[in-house]
């Protein structure tokens, strides 16, 4: 039922999405500059923002992350086609579409994830601050630790609820007081209230949303610069929905937040921008547009879009 | 993270390329695990080509026709194998007579019947007797199944004979055939009992009309692994069928005999005389070649039907 | 589609009617079903009865004097010290070469290799290396460890018996230590790589120790089963018959012959049972047993303690 209006789109999703994009970037200035001079304060690595000390939204809004022309293939299948997209930094973007359109898979090559599934491949370029992720020479570890990642169904170790947050700057040898560190990353997930008389206890003792939190805050205690969200809340009741949201939103401030999700409400709510994807006549998923997440959602420049956020497929 | 800002850090480009320390730790790591699981398999290749080497050297050293003989007589040079198949299937047989209706019984009431209560009570029962040493299976086949079963039903038989053996070989896999037959029935989805209920079936027609047949590749497995484990076992039939010398070629199995690897035990357990024996040394290894590749192949053959039982379901 | 409808009720109705007269069979069958079940335990029950009651004058008449004497060819004075000295060297030593390169191999089996099919056969092969006779393991260290390695084991050594036995359960331990690494979440690893965790720091942090309970009792489990082979100690030439270890040194039995529990069950059971070596035969059994069921206790103990914790 939906054959024409692929075919529609397949013709216009290469056009109009860079300038929508940076559209997007530039559209909340406001909110954005005194951010972005509390985060240079803390000294994250913001070269750009260096030695400017009056905000400036264009340059706080470069792309952290941005795909140029992916492919990803699970051996000769071609799960995703030819993404080009860029992420603002210390903004929420999302990936919406149906199933099958390749949002995980996106957000997993990211980070490459995807390089524990065996024969996979990607094509193309996700550049991290301008530099190629998939280089010759460049470290998956190194990248995950940059770019965290929290997953659908909350799996905190079966460690306690310190040890989950301390297992991350152990392993990268980080050094300072990891006490502090630990404390900092659970105030930072909305978490520490809940947890601070309860550390020596079993992270998978909590319930679901909390431990969603303690992922975050895991995470989070390893600095990242940006950190994936592959359907963090699907797994959880409204409450808790709503609480991840909210964090999200506290997030922004210092990290840039790439979500995953097919809750159509929760891209609306939550996100900056957004990014729409669906699933092509070769099963490949492909970007159909992307935009500032007011305009995806109330002036779709796509019919597929439109159907897609007013429920209609999906 | 902080660090990335300070002025004089790397640049980025390098900062991913990640710590050349752990990197190196990782590989040594690596290599180690690799080590490992080279040795494992070279182990393999080893029994194989030890095996290989000396069967030929056996082979070298005698004149085929001697591998049909009065019987097996390996330090008259005697090589006589029909004898040692015979003891090999009739014992093996007897035992999958004695462990498959009993097993699988066993397997199917665990599995269909068996309230949760006593399949705890039972399940390390039966551990406990799969953890029993095959000699002392021996010795129980020798002084209690042979005089207390098997001499009971025919005054006539031996103080050794294959009957016993192969009894006591059964009650050695017995679990093994319970264990692997359950495995396969639990395997079969709820959902197919459900529906065969739902029809009104009973339990037993549920049982034997639609878990049976569901289940039968592993079933096949379990009688096949069970039929490589018998033909493989050796303490029983060393202790308890007889035939320690050598053994003429015979069918009855009220009378003492031999099988292969009761064959290799019985020359083994002389080889400080057997090393300079002519060909009765490398003998023991054509046995083992014949042995590896008879077990090797129903043991794929059972991988194979177990297998199909995963694909299924 | 009607055609259907009416014919399930059909067959519910002819099935439940037919069913009513033949419950006798049901019975049966389950009465037969119930029967395997007893003559498998009854076998169980018999042999333990049997063997302790045929032990029982050994240790209440000799006492512990039969643990600590040596092989004598009077069976008044025999004892099994010299097996357990040999069966409990062969334990170190199947523990400290079989568990390491075993679980060093399932690692790199579920944690490191590819999914090639080179990989796929070495796990096939494992799988029916497990299920090699033990004899054949038995001729595998005649060739390698007697022979081939003799200079250094000794030949005919406990040294040779144990590493022979380690090969035997080598398999056994790589088999169930990779399906305890199976059963280990993916999404525990996941987790870990997420937060950028090298492949060892995800495998010796997160993987290992959810894997450990299961690592555990597969490879207790193998050491029980190592101690209870008899066929491949045959082989490779342990002792058939009394031997005098004397003042011998520690190292001198190391090097030199050996005999091991069930070896001594084995010797004794060839002895006409209506001598005095019957009652022997028994005892040494009921030692051997101990000895190997404990093991398969302690292993047991093991996962339901762990498992609760999950």
């Amino acid at each position: 039922m939906t054959t024409p209006l692929e075919e529609n789109m397949i013709h216009s999703t290469v056009a109009p999405p860079d300038p929508a994009v940076e559209g997007a970037a530039v559209a909340a200035p406001g909110r954005d500059a005194p951010i972005a001079v509390k985060i240079h304060s803390d000294g994250a690595p913001k070269p750009e923002v260096k030695g400017t000390p009056t905000p400036q939204t264009d340059v706080a809004t470069v792309p952290v992350v941005r795909l140029r022309g992916m492919s990803f293939y699970y051996g000769s299948f071609r799960a995703v086609r030819e993404v080009t997209f860029d992420v603002p930094k210390n903004e929420i973007t999302a990936l919406i579409g149906p199933s099958g359109s390749g949002k995980s898979t996106i957000l997993r090559a990211i980070n490459r994830m995807n390089d524990l599934i065996p024969s996979t491949r990607v094509e193309g370029e996700v550049l991290y601050n301008g530099e190629d992720l998939y280089g010759d020479r460049v470290d998956p570890v190194e990248v995950r630790r940059r770019i965290g990642m929290v997953f659908q169904k909350p799996n905190p170790f079966p460690k306690s609820i310190f040890d989950n947050v301390a297992f991350g700057p152990r392993v990268h040898g980080l050094k300072g007081n990891l006490n502090d560190l630990v404390e900092q990353s659970l105030r930072r997930a909305a978490l520490w209230d809940e947890v601070k008389d309860k550390l020596k206890q079993s992270g998978t003792a909590l319930s679901g949303g909390q431990q969603q939190r303690l992922c975050i805050a895991r995470a989070i205690a390893v600095e990242p610069d940006v950190i994936l969200m592959d359907e963090p809340a699907s797994a959880l009741d409204p409450r808790a929905t709503l609480q991840i949201e909210e964090l999200m939103h506290e997030l922004e401030e210092r990290y840039t937040i790439i979500v995953v999700t097919h809750n159509m409400q929760q891209a609306a709510r939550a996100s900056d921008n957004t990014v729409f994807l669906n699933m092509g006549e070769d099963r490949a998923g492909y970007v159909v547009e992307m935009g500032p997440t007011t305009q995806i959602f109330t002036n779709p420049k796509n019919q597929l879009t439109e159907d897609y956020v007013s429920g209609r497929f999906g | 993270m902080a660090a990335a800002a300070q002025p004089g850090s790397p640049p980025l480009s390098v900062v991913l390329r990640g710590s050349a320390g752990r990197r190196r730790r990782e590989q040594i790591i690596r290599a180690i695990f690799f080590g490992a699981a080279s040795l494992s398999i070279l182990v393999s290749i080893f029994i194989v080509l030890s095996l290989i080497f000396e069967a030929i050297n056996f082979l070298a050293q005698i004149g085929l026709d001697q591998l049909v003989a009065l019987g097996w007589f390996p330090r008259r040079g005697l090589f006589d194998l029909r004898t040692l198949f015979v003891g090999s299937v009739i014992t093996t047989g007897i035992a999958i007579l004695v462990a498959g209706p009993i097993g699988l019984g066993t397997a199917i009431y665990l599995s269909e019947y068996a309230q949760p209560r006593v399949r705890r009570i039972v399940k390390p029962i039966l551990e406990i007797l799969a953890g029993i040493p095959s000699v002392v299976l021996g010795f129980f086949a020798l002084t209690w199944i042979n005089p207390q079963l098997v001499q009971r039903l025919n005054p006539g038989a031996e103080g050794f004979n294959l009957m016993a053996a192969g009894i006591g070989v059964g009650v050695l896999i017995i679990p093994l055939i319970a264990s692997v037959s359950e495995d396969a029935m639990r395997a079969v989805p709820r959902s197919l009992r459900e529906a065969s209920y739902g029809l009104g079936a009973r339990r037993i027609t549920t049982s034997l009309r639609v878990v049976f047949p569901a289940a039968i590749s592993g079933i096949t497995a379990a009688f096949i692994i069970g039929i490589s484990r018998g033909i493989g076992e050796t303490m029983v039939l060393a202790i308890a069928a007889g035939g320690s010398g050598g053994s003429i070629f015979q069918l009855n199995p009220f009378e003492p005999g031999q099988s292969i690897t009761a064959a290799i035990a019985a020359l083994a357990t002389g080889t400080d005389q057997v090393r300079g024996a002519s060909a009765a040394f490398p003998s023991l290894f054509f046995l083992g070649l014949i042995l590896f590749f008879l077990t090797l192949s129903l043991n794929l053959a059972g991988d194979v039907f177990v297998r199909r039982t995963r694909q299924r379901y | 589609m009607a055609g259907a409808s009416t014919a399930v009720p059909a067959v519910v109705v002819r099935r439940s009617l037919a069913g009513q007269g033949a419950d006798w069979r049901g019975l049966i069958f389950q009465g037969l079903l119930l029967l395997s079940v007893v003559i498998t335990l009854l076998f169980l029950f018999i042999l333990l009865a049997d063997v302790f009651s045929r032990a029982l004058p050994v240790f209440t008449e000799r006492g512990g004097s039969f643990l600590s004497s040596s092989l004598s060819s009077s069976a008044a004075r025999s004892g099994v010290i010299q097996g357990l000295f040999g069966s409990f060297v062969i334990a170190i030593i199947v523990v400290i070469v079989a568990f390491p390169i075993g679980i060093m191999t399932a690692i790199y089996l579920e944690e490191y290799a590819p999914d090639t099919r080179l990989t796929q056969l070495i796990s096939i092969n494992i799988r029916n290396l497990a299920g090699v006779p033990s004899v054949v393991y038995g001729l595998l260290g005649l060739a390698v460890f007697v022979q081939l390695l003799g200079p250094l084991t000794g030949g005919r050594s406990v040294i040779a018996g144990g590493l022979t036995l380690a090969v035997l359960v080598l398999p056994i331990v790589i088999i169930t230590s990779a399906e305890s690494l199976r059963a280990v979440p993916q999404a525990l690893r996941e987790a870990g790589y997420g937060i950028g965790a090298s492949r060892w720091q995800v495998t010796r942090s997160l993987v290992l120790p959810s894997a450990a309970p299961g690592i555990l009792t597969g490879t207790v489990l193998s050491l029980s089963r190592a101690l209870g082979e008899t066929a491949p100690l045959i082989v490779v030439g342990a002792v058939s018959g009394y031997f005098s270890t004397g003042n011998a040194s520690t190292v001198d039995q190391l090097f030199g012959r050996f005999t091991a529990l069930p070896m001594i069950v084995f010797n004794w059971a060839r002895e006409p049972q209506q001598s005095a070596f019957g009652p022997l035969t028994a005892a040494a059994i009921v030692v051997l047993l101990l000895v190997t069921l404990s093991i398969n206790a302690f292993a047991i103990l093991l996962r339901n303690r762990f498992e609760k914790n999950w």
